[in-house]
Protein backbone atom coordinates (compact mmCIF):
# COMPACT_ATOMS: atom_id res chain seq x y z
CA UNK A 1 0.00 0.00 0.00
CA UNK A 2 2.88 2.61 1.02
CA UNK A 3 4.95 1.59 -2.03
CA UNK A 4 1.88 2.28 -4.33
CA UNK A 5 1.08 5.41 -2.41
CA UNK A 6 4.57 6.21 -3.04
CA UNK A 7 4.91 5.73 -6.77
CA UNK A 8 1.38 7.88 -7.20
CA UNK A 9 3.15 10.71 -5.57
CA UNK A 10 6.61 10.42 -7.63
CA UNK A 11 5.41 9.95 -11.14
CA UNK A 12 3.26 13.39 -11.30
CA UNK A 13 6.22 15.34 -8.56
CA UNK A 14 8.86 14.36 -10.62
CA UNK A 15 6.94 15.09 -14.10
CA UNK A 16 6.21 19.02 -12.49
CA UNK A 17 9.80 19.46 -11.40
CA UNK A 18 11.98 18.37 -14.12
CA UNK A 19 9.25 20.14 -16.60
CA UNK A 20 7.81 23.51 -14.66
CA UNK A 21 10.00 24.28 -11.47
CA UNK A 22 13.62 23.59 -13.05
CA UNK A 23 12.63 24.88 -16.31
CA UNK A 24 11.86 28.29 -13.99
CA UNK A 25 15.06 28.06 -12.06
CA UNK A 26 16.87 27.83 -15.51
CA UNK A 27 15.46 31.02 -16.81
CA UNK A 28 16.22 32.63 -13.82
CA UNK A 29 19.94 31.25 -13.91
CA UNK A 30 20.30 32.35 -17.52
CA UNK A 31 18.94 35.78 -16.82
CA UNK A 32 21.83 36.21 -14.96
CA UNK A 33 24.46 35.53 -17.69
CA UNK A 34 25.34 37.26 -20.82
CA UNK A 35 24.19 37.19 -24.72
CA UNK A 36 27.06 35.51 -27.14
CA UNK A 37 26.67 34.74 -30.66
CA UNK A 38 27.31 30.82 -29.82
CA UNK A 39 24.90 28.07 -29.58
CA UNK A 40 23.68 28.25 -27.15
CA UNK A 41 23.77 32.49 -26.78
CA UNK A 42 24.35 32.92 -23.58
CA UNK A 43 27.37 32.61 -21.14
CA UNK A 44 28.76 30.99 -18.99
CA UNK A 45 27.18 27.21 -19.25
CA UNK A 46 27.32 24.86 -16.48
CA UNK A 47 29.01 21.81 -17.70
CA UNK A 48 29.61 18.96 -15.76
CA UNK A 49 32.88 17.98 -17.58
CA UNK A 50 34.79 21.32 -15.90
CA UNK A 51 34.02 19.98 -12.67
CA UNK A 52 34.03 22.09 -9.02
CA UNK A 53 36.31 24.56 -10.38
CA UNK A 54 34.77 25.40 -13.51
CA UNK A 55 31.80 25.74 -11.49
CA UNK A 56 32.96 28.11 -9.51
CA UNK A 57 34.48 29.92 -12.09
CA UNK A 58 31.32 29.97 -14.31
CA UNK A 59 29.29 30.96 -10.64
CA UNK A 60 31.61 34.29 -10.70
CA UNK A 61 30.84 34.85 -14.44
CA UNK A 62 27.04 35.40 -13.37
CA UNK A 63 26.05 39.13 -13.52
CA UNK A 64 22.68 41.63 -12.80
CA UNK A 65 23.63 43.31 -15.41
CA UNK A 66 20.22 42.31 -17.48
CA UNK A 67 18.61 43.27 -14.70
CA UNK A 68 20.18 46.74 -14.32
CA UNK A 69 19.79 47.04 -18.37
CA UNK A 70 16.20 46.33 -17.39
CA UNK A 71 15.79 49.15 -14.74
CA UNK A 72 18.31 51.77 -17.16
CA UNK A 73 16.53 51.38 -20.38
CA UNK A 74 13.13 53.23 -20.11
CA UNK A 75 11.45 51.13 -22.42
CA UNK A 76 11.07 48.27 -19.99
CA UNK A 77 10.00 50.23 -17.45
CA UNK A 78 7.30 51.35 -19.66
CA UNK A 79 6.28 48.31 -21.03
CA UNK A 80 6.27 46.94 -17.60
CA UNK A 81 4.14 49.89 -16.45
CA UNK A 82 1.67 50.05 -19.37
CA UNK A 83 1.03 45.96 -19.48
CA UNK A 84 -0.30 46.71 -15.32
CA UNK A 85 -2.67 50.18 -16.25
CA UNK A 86 -3.96 48.13 -19.56
CA UNK A 87 -4.45 45.30 -17.48
CA UNK A 88 -6.17 47.27 -14.55
CA UNK A 89 -8.69 49.50 -16.97
CA UNK A 90 -9.23 46.30 -18.93
CA UNK A 91 -10.26 44.58 -15.85
CA UNK A 92 -12.70 47.30 -14.97
CA UNK A 93 -14.01 47.89 -18.08
CA UNK A 94 -14.54 44.01 -18.23
CA UNK A 95 -16.41 43.81 -15.01
CA UNK A 96 -18.90 47.01 -16.11
CA UNK A 97 -19.42 44.95 -19.15
CA UNK A 98 -20.06 41.77 -17.09
CA UNK A 99 -21.64 42.84 -14.29
CA UNK A 100 -25.29 43.37 -15.78
CA UNK A 101 -24.69 40.73 -17.58
CA UNK A 102 -24.33 38.07 -14.82
CA UNK A 103 -27.36 39.93 -13.31
CA UNK A 104 -29.25 39.65 -15.54
CA UNK A 105 -28.38 36.03 -16.23
CA UNK A 106 -29.47 35.29 -12.58
CA UNK A 107 -32.59 36.56 -12.60
CA UNK A 108 -33.86 34.70 -15.77
CA UNK A 109 -35.77 31.52 -15.15
CA UNK A 110 -34.34 28.01 -14.32
CA UNK A 111 -34.33 26.66 -17.89
CA UNK A 112 -33.11 30.23 -19.36
CA UNK A 113 -30.32 30.11 -17.03
CA UNK A 114 -29.26 26.48 -17.94
CA UNK A 115 -28.86 27.82 -22.34
CA UNK A 116 -27.59 31.44 -21.22
CA UNK A 117 -24.74 29.77 -19.11
CA UNK A 118 -23.81 27.46 -21.69
CA UNK A 119 -23.74 30.34 -23.94
CA UNK A 120 -21.48 32.15 -21.95
CA UNK A 121 -19.07 28.92 -21.46
CA UNK A 122 -19.24 28.41 -25.28
CA UNK A 123 -16.81 30.96 -26.42
CA UNK A 124 -14.33 29.92 -23.54
CA UNK A 125 -14.09 26.13 -25.54
CA UNK A 126 -13.60 28.04 -29.54
CA UNK A 127 -10.76 28.84 -30.09
CA UNK A 128 -9.03 32.04 -28.71
CA UNK A 129 -7.24 32.98 -31.96
CA UNK A 130 -10.26 32.68 -34.12
CA UNK A 131 -12.40 35.04 -31.35
CA UNK A 132 -9.23 37.97 -31.63
CA UNK A 133 -9.30 37.34 -35.49
CA UNK A 134 -13.04 37.54 -35.82
CA UNK A 135 -12.32 41.71 -34.74
CA UNK A 136 -9.43 41.89 -37.12
CA UNK A 137 -12.52 42.53 -40.20
CA UNK A 138 -14.32 44.42 -37.72
CA UNK A 139 -12.49 47.03 -36.36
CA UNK A 140 -10.25 47.63 -39.53
CA UNK A 141 -10.37 50.35 -41.81
CA UNK A 142 -12.42 48.89 -44.24
CA UNK A 143 -14.21 46.88 -41.68
CA UNK A 144 -17.34 46.04 -40.89
CA UNK A 145 -17.83 49.10 -37.85
CA UNK A 146 -16.24 51.57 -39.97
CA UNK A 147 -18.76 50.66 -43.82
CA UNK A 148 -21.35 51.03 -40.24
CA UNK A 149 -20.17 54.43 -39.74
CA UNK A 150 -20.19 56.09 -43.26
CA UNK A 151 -23.39 54.29 -43.83
CA UNK A 152 -25.22 56.13 -41.02
CA UNK A 153 -23.35 58.89 -42.04
CA UNK A 154 -21.57 59.58 -39.00
CA UNK A 155 -17.91 59.91 -40.37
CA UNK A 156 -16.89 60.33 -43.54
CA UNK A 157 -13.98 58.39 -43.75
CA UNK A 158 -13.18 55.28 -41.80
CA UNK A 159 -11.94 56.05 -37.90
CA UNK A 160 -8.37 54.31 -37.42
CA UNK A 161 -9.99 51.42 -34.91
CA UNK A 162 -7.58 48.70 -35.49
CA UNK A 163 -3.84 49.24 -34.25
CA UNK A 164 -5.24 51.11 -31.27
CA UNK A 165 -4.98 50.60 -27.73
CA UNK A 166 -8.96 50.87 -27.97
CA UNK A 167 -8.92 47.76 -30.09
CA UNK A 168 -6.69 46.03 -27.43
CA UNK A 169 -9.57 46.84 -24.76
CA UNK A 170 -11.96 45.86 -26.88
CA UNK A 171 -9.65 42.05 -27.29
CA UNK A 172 -9.33 41.86 -23.79
CA UNK A 173 -12.73 42.62 -22.72
CA UNK A 174 -14.32 39.95 -25.48
CA UNK A 175 -11.81 37.13 -24.82
CA UNK A 176 -12.46 37.34 -20.98
CA UNK A 177 -15.55 38.42 -20.78
CA UNK A 178 -16.22 34.60 -19.79
CA UNK A 179 -14.28 34.50 -17.11
CA UNK A 180 -15.41 37.85 -15.20
CA UNK A 181 -19.65 36.64 -15.96
CA UNK A 182 -18.78 32.90 -14.57
CA UNK A 183 -17.95 33.73 -10.85
CA UNK A 184 -20.24 37.03 -10.99
CA UNK A 185 -23.47 34.62 -11.44
CA UNK A 186 -22.36 32.25 -9.26
CA UNK A 187 -22.74 34.51 -6.22
CA UNK A 188 -25.33 36.63 -7.30
CA UNK A 189 -27.37 33.63 -8.39
CA UNK A 190 -27.47 31.78 -4.88
CA UNK A 191 -28.23 35.70 -3.32
CA UNK A 192 -31.27 36.15 -0.71
CA UNK A 193 -33.39 38.54 -3.17
CA UNK A 194 -35.32 38.97 -0.26
CA UNK A 195 -32.40 41.30 1.56
CA UNK A 196 -32.91 43.60 -0.72
CA UNK A 197 -36.79 43.62 -0.45
CA UNK A 198 -36.21 44.18 3.19
CA UNK A 199 -33.85 46.94 2.13
CA UNK A 200 -35.99 48.38 -0.03
CA UNK A 201 -39.34 48.36 2.55
CA UNK A 202 -36.96 49.56 4.86
CA UNK A 203 -36.99 52.79 3.17
CA UNK A 204 -33.90 52.42 1.00
CA UNK A 205 -34.30 53.40 -3.24
CA UNK A 206 -33.72 50.72 -5.53
CA UNK A 207 -30.33 52.25 -6.84
CA UNK A 208 -29.26 52.49 -2.94
CA UNK A 209 -30.38 48.35 -2.28
CA UNK A 210 -28.08 47.58 -5.03
CA UNK A 211 -25.31 49.42 -4.21
CA UNK A 212 -26.09 48.71 -0.25
CA UNK A 213 -26.72 45.14 -0.30
CA UNK A 214 -26.63 43.71 -3.36
CA UNK A 215 -22.76 44.75 -4.56
CA UNK A 216 -21.88 43.68 -1.22
CA UNK A 217 -22.78 40.34 -1.53
CA UNK A 218 -21.49 40.12 -4.76
CA UNK A 219 -18.06 41.14 -3.77
CA UNK A 220 -16.19 37.67 -3.30
CA UNK A 221 -17.11 36.93 -7.23
CA UNK A 222 -16.33 40.42 -8.22
CA UNK A 223 -13.05 40.01 -6.46
CA UNK A 224 -12.14 36.61 -8.01
CA UNK A 225 -13.27 37.77 -11.13
CA UNK A 226 -11.35 40.63 -11.50
CA UNK A 227 -8.15 38.59 -10.87
CA UNK A 228 -9.01 36.09 -13.29
CA UNK A 229 -9.03 38.91 -15.81
CA UNK A 230 -6.50 40.85 -14.55
CA UNK A 231 -3.51 38.33 -14.19
CA UNK A 232 -3.38 36.52 -17.49
CA UNK A 233 -3.90 40.28 -19.00
CA UNK A 234 -0.81 41.60 -17.79
CA UNK A 235 1.44 39.28 -19.84
CA UNK A 236 -1.30 38.84 -22.58
CA UNK A 237 0.51 38.25 -25.46
CA UNK A 238 -1.65 37.63 -28.86
CA UNK A 239 -4.30 40.29 -28.21
CA UNK A 240 -1.41 43.39 -27.79
CA UNK A 241 0.47 42.11 -31.24
CA UNK A 242 -3.05 41.17 -33.57
CA UNK A 243 -5.14 43.98 -32.61
CA UNK A 244 -2.65 46.65 -30.65
CA UNK A 245 -0.23 46.70 -33.70
CA UNK A 246 2.59 49.31 -32.39
CA UNK A 247 0.10 51.55 -30.50
CA UNK A 248 1.35 50.10 -26.91
CA UNK A 249 4.23 48.32 -25.55
CA UNK A 250 3.17 45.35 -24.06
CA UNK A 251 5.71 43.30 -21.44
CA UNK A 252 4.12 40.08 -23.26
CA UNK A 253 5.33 41.14 -26.73
CA UNK A 254 8.30 42.69 -25.19
CA UNK A 255 9.66 39.15 -23.93
CA UNK A 256 8.31 37.47 -27.17
CA UNK A 257 10.45 40.42 -29.73
CA UNK A 258 13.49 40.33 -27.06
CA UNK A 259 13.70 36.31 -27.57
CA UNK A 260 12.54 35.87 -31.32
CA UNK A 261 13.74 38.87 -33.00
CA UNK A 262 16.96 40.54 -31.35
CA UNK A 263 17.51 36.30 -30.10
CA UNK A 264 18.72 38.18 -26.55
CA UNK A 265 17.61 35.52 -24.66
CA UNK A 266 19.57 36.34 -21.02
CA UNK A 267 17.53 39.72 -21.77
CA UNK A 268 14.43 37.60 -21.86
CA UNK A 269 15.01 35.76 -19.54
CA UNK A 270 15.46 38.74 -16.92
CA UNK A 271 12.59 40.78 -18.47
CA UNK A 272 10.28 37.10 -17.63
CA UNK A 273 11.72 36.95 -13.99
CA UNK A 274 10.65 40.44 -13.76
CA UNK A 275 7.50 40.20 -14.85
CA UNK A 276 6.95 36.84 -12.70
CA UNK A 277 7.97 38.69 -9.77
CA UNK A 278 5.03 41.49 -10.82
CA UNK A 279 2.39 38.73 -10.60
CA UNK A 280 3.30 37.31 -7.52
CA UNK A 281 1.40 39.66 -5.74
CA UNK A 282 -1.68 39.61 -7.17
CA UNK A 283 -1.66 35.94 -7.31
CA UNK A 284 -0.97 35.33 -3.43
CA UNK A 285 -3.64 38.15 -2.86
CA UNK A 286 -6.07 35.81 -5.20
CA UNK A 287 -5.19 32.32 -3.49
CA UNK A 288 -5.95 34.51 -0.09
CA UNK A 289 -9.41 35.20 -1.22
CA UNK A 290 -9.83 31.75 -2.42
CA UNK A 291 -9.03 30.46 0.27
CA UNK A 292 -10.98 33.02 2.78
CA UNK A 293 -13.83 32.34 1.15
CA UNK A 294 -13.41 28.48 1.41
CA UNK A 295 -13.48 28.76 5.00
CA UNK A 296 -16.75 30.74 5.35
CA UNK A 297 -18.35 28.09 3.02
CA UNK A 298 -17.00 25.49 5.45
CA UNK A 299 -18.48 27.73 8.23
CA UNK A 300 -21.55 27.80 7.25
CA UNK B 1 -33.50 34.75 -6.73
CA UNK B 2 -36.22 35.67 -8.34
CA UNK B 3 -37.12 34.91 -11.07
CA UNK B 4 -38.52 37.62 -12.72
CA UNK B 5 -36.19 39.61 -15.24
CA UNK B 6 -36.66 43.36 -15.68
CA UNK B 7 -36.53 44.83 -19.16
CA UNK B 8 -33.47 46.40 -17.90
CA UNK B 9 -31.80 42.84 -17.28
CA UNK B 10 -33.54 41.87 -20.34
CA UNK B 11 -31.46 44.29 -22.42
CA UNK B 12 -28.26 43.99 -20.96
CA UNK B 13 -28.33 40.15 -21.14
CA UNK B 14 -29.08 40.74 -24.57
CA UNK B 15 -26.58 42.95 -25.36
CA UNK B 16 -23.68 40.98 -23.44
CA UNK B 17 -24.10 38.04 -25.70
CA UNK B 18 -24.56 40.02 -28.73
CA UNK B 19 -21.15 41.67 -28.48
CA UNK B 20 -19.89 37.45 -27.85
CA UNK B 21 -21.89 36.53 -30.53
CA UNK B 22 -22.02 38.88 -33.05
CA UNK B 23 -17.81 39.02 -34.38
CA UNK B 24 -18.36 34.82 -34.62
CA UNK B 25 -21.09 34.91 -36.74
CA UNK B 26 -19.62 38.00 -39.36
CA UNK B 27 -16.91 35.68 -39.42
CA UNK B 28 -19.31 32.69 -39.93
CA UNK B 29 -21.62 34.89 -42.57
CA UNK B 30 -18.28 36.04 -44.69
CA UNK B 31 -16.60 32.90 -44.99
CA UNK B 32 -19.92 31.86 -47.74
CA UNK B 33 -18.81 35.44 -49.36
CA UNK B 34 -18.27 34.90 -53.11
CA UNK B 35 -16.10 37.97 -53.21
CA UNK B 36 -12.18 37.81 -52.31
CA UNK B 37 -12.65 41.38 -50.94
CA UNK B 38 -12.88 40.26 -47.54
CA UNK B 39 -14.72 43.61 -46.89
CA UNK B 40 -17.85 43.65 -50.01
CA UNK B 41 -20.84 40.79 -49.67
CA UNK B 42 -20.21 39.27 -53.78
CA UNK B 43 -22.90 36.39 -52.70
CA UNK B 44 -23.21 33.30 -51.42
CA UNK B 45 -20.40 30.73 -52.46
CA UNK B 46 -18.55 27.93 -50.70
CA UNK B 47 -15.68 27.44 -52.87
CA UNK B 48 -13.26 29.16 -50.01
CA UNK B 49 -13.84 25.85 -48.43
CA UNK B 50 -12.30 24.04 -51.71
CA UNK B 51 -9.71 25.91 -51.18
CA UNK B 52 -9.01 25.15 -48.12
CA UNK B 53 -9.23 21.58 -48.54
CA UNK B 54 -6.66 21.63 -51.16
CA UNK B 55 -4.53 24.00 -49.24
CA UNK B 56 -1.72 21.41 -48.04
CA UNK B 57 -0.20 23.31 -45.19
CA UNK B 58 -3.48 24.02 -43.50
CA UNK B 59 -3.84 20.22 -43.58
CA UNK B 60 -0.68 18.90 -42.61
CA UNK B 61 -0.82 21.29 -39.46
CA UNK B 62 -4.26 20.19 -38.25
CA UNK B 63 -2.86 16.68 -38.52
CA UNK B 64 0.07 17.38 -36.74
CA UNK B 65 -1.92 19.52 -34.49
CA UNK B 66 -4.29 16.63 -33.96
CA UNK B 67 -2.09 13.63 -33.22
CA UNK B 68 -0.19 16.27 -30.47
CA UNK B 69 -3.80 17.37 -29.02
CA UNK B 70 -4.63 13.59 -28.77
CA UNK B 71 -1.53 12.83 -27.08
CA UNK B 72 -1.69 15.60 -24.82
CA UNK B 73 -4.98 14.99 -23.54
CA UNK B 74 -3.94 11.51 -22.58
CA UNK B 75 -0.83 11.69 -21.00
CA UNK B 76 -2.60 15.14 -18.82
CA UNK B 77 -5.39 12.88 -17.99
CA UNK B 78 -3.53 9.98 -16.47
CA UNK B 79 -1.03 12.29 -14.62
CA UNK B 80 -3.42 15.03 -13.82
CA UNK B 81 -5.69 12.28 -12.29
CA UNK B 82 -2.69 10.42 -10.16
CA UNK B 83 -2.22 14.42 -8.98
CA UNK B 84 -5.76 14.91 -8.38
CA UNK B 85 -5.17 11.53 -6.58
CA UNK B 86 -2.32 12.75 -4.44
CA UNK B 87 -3.88 15.98 -3.53
CA UNK B 88 -7.47 14.90 -2.33
CA UNK B 89 -6.10 11.51 -0.86
CA UNK B 90 -2.04 10.89 -0.39
CA UNK B 91 -2.27 12.91 3.00
CA UNK B 92 0.55 14.55 4.79
CA UNK B 93 3.84 13.85 2.82
CA UNK B 94 7.19 15.19 2.87
CA UNK B 95 7.05 18.01 0.13
CA UNK B 96 3.62 18.31 0.36
CA UNK B 97 3.68 22.35 -0.15
CA UNK B 98 5.56 22.41 -2.89
CA UNK B 99 3.51 19.88 -4.68
CA UNK B 100 0.59 21.55 -4.24
CA UNK B 101 2.03 24.76 -5.28
CA UNK B 102 3.84 22.95 -8.33
CA UNK B 103 0.14 22.12 -9.45
CA UNK B 104 -1.36 25.55 -9.13
CA UNK B 105 1.36 27.93 -10.31
CA UNK B 106 1.00 26.57 -13.88
CA UNK B 107 -2.87 27.75 -13.86
CA UNK B 108 -2.38 31.20 -13.42
CA UNK B 109 1.42 31.40 -14.93
CA UNK B 110 1.96 33.60 -18.03
CA UNK B 111 2.03 31.01 -20.95
CA UNK B 112 5.12 33.44 -22.31
CA UNK B 113 6.95 32.38 -19.14
CA UNK B 114 6.03 29.03 -19.37
CA UNK B 115 6.94 28.72 -22.69
CA UNK B 116 10.40 30.22 -22.51
CA UNK B 117 11.91 28.22 -19.38
CA UNK B 118 10.39 25.47 -21.14
CA UNK B 119 12.44 26.33 -24.43
CA UNK B 120 15.51 27.27 -21.92
CA UNK B 121 15.15 23.48 -20.68
CA UNK B 122 15.24 21.83 -23.62
CA UNK B 123 18.11 24.03 -25.52
CA UNK B 124 20.19 22.77 -22.16
CA UNK B 125 19.86 19.39 -22.21
CA UNK B 126 19.88 19.63 -26.20
CA UNK B 127 16.62 18.13 -27.33
CA UNK B 128 15.94 18.15 -30.42
CA UNK B 129 12.85 20.47 -30.96
CA UNK B 130 9.77 19.29 -32.47
CA UNK B 131 6.32 17.58 -31.94
CA UNK B 132 7.40 15.98 -28.67
CA UNK B 133 9.21 18.80 -27.20
CA UNK B 134 5.42 20.81 -27.72
CA UNK B 135 3.39 17.41 -26.38
CA UNK B 136 5.99 17.79 -22.96
CA UNK B 137 4.95 21.35 -22.98
CA UNK B 138 1.49 21.39 -23.54
CA UNK B 139 1.49 18.00 -21.08
CA UNK B 140 3.08 19.99 -17.96
CA UNK B 141 0.70 22.86 -18.80
CA UNK B 142 -2.49 20.71 -19.23
CA UNK B 143 -1.88 18.53 -15.99
CA UNK B 144 -2.85 21.61 -13.62
CA UNK B 145 -6.12 21.78 -15.25
CA UNK B 146 -7.02 18.36 -15.37
CA UNK B 147 -5.71 18.02 -11.62
CA UNK B 148 -7.99 20.22 -10.92
CA UNK B 149 -11.03 19.29 -12.41
CA UNK B 150 -10.74 15.80 -11.11
CA UNK B 151 -9.69 16.75 -7.67
CA UNK B 152 -13.31 18.81 -7.24
CA UNK B 153 -15.14 15.26 -8.32
CA UNK B 154 -12.95 13.37 -5.82
CA UNK B 155 -13.83 15.52 -2.81
CA UNK B 156 -17.27 14.68 -2.71
CA UNK B 157 -16.52 10.88 -3.41
CA UNK B 158 -17.64 9.25 -0.71
CA UNK B 159 -14.83 6.71 0.18
CA UNK B 160 -16.53 3.98 1.96
CA UNK B 161 -17.47 2.78 -1.59
CA UNK B 162 -14.02 1.50 -2.25
CA UNK B 163 -13.72 0.08 1.00
CA UNK B 164 -16.71 -1.93 0.72
CA UNK B 165 -15.13 -3.49 -3.16
CA UNK B 166 -11.93 -4.18 -0.86
CA UNK B 167 -13.83 -5.95 2.00
CA UNK B 168 -15.77 -7.63 -0.77
CA UNK B 169 -12.47 -9.08 -1.80
CA UNK B 170 -11.85 -6.85 -4.99
CA UNK B 171 -8.34 -6.22 -5.54
CA UNK B 172 -6.67 -2.31 -5.93
CA UNK B 173 -7.06 -2.50 -9.56
CA UNK B 174 -10.65 -3.60 -9.64
CA UNK B 175 -11.67 -1.70 -7.21
CA UNK B 176 -10.09 1.27 -9.17
CA UNK B 177 -11.35 0.25 -12.55
CA UNK B 178 -14.60 -1.15 -11.55
CA UNK B 179 -15.24 1.51 -9.09
CA UNK B 180 -14.04 4.67 -8.34
CA UNK B 181 -12.95 4.82 -12.49
CA UNK B 182 -16.73 4.76 -13.61
CA UNK B 183 -17.56 7.15 -10.63
CA UNK B 184 -15.12 9.74 -11.95
CA UNK B 185 -15.96 8.99 -15.71
CA UNK B 186 -17.74 12.35 -16.24
CA UNK B 187 -14.83 14.87 -14.44
CA UNK B 188 -11.88 12.36 -16.73
CA UNK B 189 -13.96 12.78 -19.70
CA UNK B 190 -14.43 16.61 -18.95
CA UNK B 191 -10.46 16.78 -18.17
CA UNK B 192 -9.84 14.70 -21.00
CA UNK B 193 -11.45 17.51 -23.39
CA UNK B 194 -10.16 20.20 -21.91
CA UNK B 195 -6.46 19.24 -21.75
CA UNK B 196 -7.88 18.47 -25.86
CA UNK B 197 -9.03 21.74 -26.56
CA UNK B 198 -6.16 23.87 -24.98
CA UNK B 199 -3.52 21.93 -26.39
CA UNK B 200 -5.81 22.53 -29.93
CA UNK B 201 -5.84 25.97 -29.25
CA UNK B 202 -2.52 26.54 -27.94
CA UNK B 203 -0.34 29.32 -29.91
CA UNK B 204 2.31 30.83 -27.13
CA UNK B 205 3.66 27.49 -25.33
CA UNK B 206 3.92 25.95 -28.88
CA UNK B 207 5.84 29.21 -30.91
CA UNK B 208 8.48 28.60 -28.04
CA UNK B 209 9.18 24.59 -28.17
CA UNK B 210 8.11 24.04 -32.04
CA UNK B 211 10.77 23.14 -34.23
CA UNK B 212 10.86 23.43 -37.90
CA UNK B 213 9.04 20.43 -39.08
CA UNK B 214 6.38 20.71 -35.98
CA UNK B 215 4.02 23.86 -37.63
CA UNK B 216 0.67 23.27 -35.63
CA UNK B 217 -2.51 24.95 -36.90
CA UNK B 218 -2.56 27.95 -34.98
CA UNK B 219 1.10 28.86 -35.58
CA UNK B 220 0.22 28.55 -39.03
CA UNK B 221 -3.10 30.51 -38.32
CA UNK B 222 -1.10 32.93 -36.55
CA UNK B 223 1.31 33.55 -39.12
CA UNK B 224 -1.39 33.68 -41.77
CA UNK B 225 -3.48 36.26 -39.59
CA UNK B 226 -0.75 38.80 -39.03
CA UNK B 227 -1.13 39.72 -42.92
CA UNK B 228 -4.70 40.58 -42.58
CA UNK B 229 -7.95 39.56 -43.28
CA UNK B 230 -8.55 36.15 -45.59
CA UNK B 231 -11.64 34.60 -46.62
CA UNK B 232 -10.17 30.83 -46.51
CA UNK B 233 -9.02 31.68 -42.42
CA UNK B 234 -12.98 32.63 -42.50
CA UNK B 235 -13.46 29.38 -43.84
CA UNK B 236 -11.31 27.88 -41.36
CA UNK B 237 -12.78 29.38 -37.95
CA UNK B 238 -16.16 28.62 -39.28
CA UNK B 239 -15.20 24.87 -39.22
CA UNK B 240 -13.21 25.18 -35.78
CA UNK B 241 -16.78 27.45 -34.50
CA UNK B 242 -19.23 24.38 -35.86
CA UNK B 243 -17.28 22.10 -34.61
CA UNK B 244 -16.57 23.32 -30.98
CA UNK B 245 -20.62 24.32 -30.88
CA UNK B 246 -21.39 20.66 -32.18
CA UNK B 247 -19.14 18.68 -29.60
CA UNK B 248 -20.03 21.18 -26.93
CA UNK B 249 -23.93 21.37 -27.43
CA UNK B 250 -24.15 17.35 -27.77
CA UNK B 251 -22.19 17.04 -24.26
CA UNK B 252 -24.50 19.38 -22.89
CA UNK B 253 -27.69 17.41 -23.89
CA UNK B 254 -26.08 14.46 -22.32
CA UNK B 255 -25.43 16.33 -19.03
CA UNK B 256 -28.90 17.73 -19.04
CA UNK B 257 -30.65 14.25 -19.93
CA UNK B 258 -28.12 12.35 -17.33
CA UNK B 259 -29.39 15.08 -15.01
CA UNK B 260 -33.05 14.71 -15.63
CA UNK B 261 -32.76 10.74 -15.07
CA UNK B 262 -30.80 10.67 -11.96
CA UNK B 263 -34.15 13.48 -10.56
CA UNK B 264 -36.27 11.05 -11.89
CA UNK B 265 -34.61 8.28 -10.25
CA UNK B 266 -34.91 9.94 -7.08
CA UNK B 267 -38.24 10.45 -7.75
CA UNK B 268 -39.25 7.09 -7.55
CA UNK B 269 -36.74 6.54 -4.65
CA UNK B 270 -38.95 8.54 -2.56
Amino acid sequence: MNKRRAILIFIPFAWLLIFFAVPLFMAFKISLSHSVTAIPPYAPTFGLSEGWAGFKDALSRLTLDNYRFLISDSLYLKAYLSSVGVALKATILTLLVGYPMAYGMARATPQTRMVLLFLVILPFWTSFLVRIYSWIGILSNEGMLNQLFMFLGLTDGPIKMLNTPFAIYIGIIYAYLPFMVLPLYATLEKMDLSLNEAAMDLGCSRPKAFWLVTVPLSLPGIVAGCFLVFIPAIGEFVIPTLLGGSSKLMIGKVLFEEFFSNRDWPLAAAVAVVLLLLLVVPIVLFQRSQEFEQNKELQR
Amino acid sequence: MNTQMSWVNKLSVTLGFMFLYVPMVIVVIYSFNKSKLVTIWGGWSIKWYGELARNEAFLSSAIISFKIALVVATLAVILGAMAAFVLVRAGRFWGRTLFSALIYAPLVMPPVITGLSMLLLFIGVNLDRGMNTIIIAQTTLAISFVAVVIASRLLSYDQALDEAALDLGATHFETFRLVTLPIIAPAVISGWLLAFSMSLDDLVIASFTSGPNATTLPLRLYSTVRSGVSPQINALSTIVIAIVSLGMLSAWLITVRSHRRMQANEGIAD
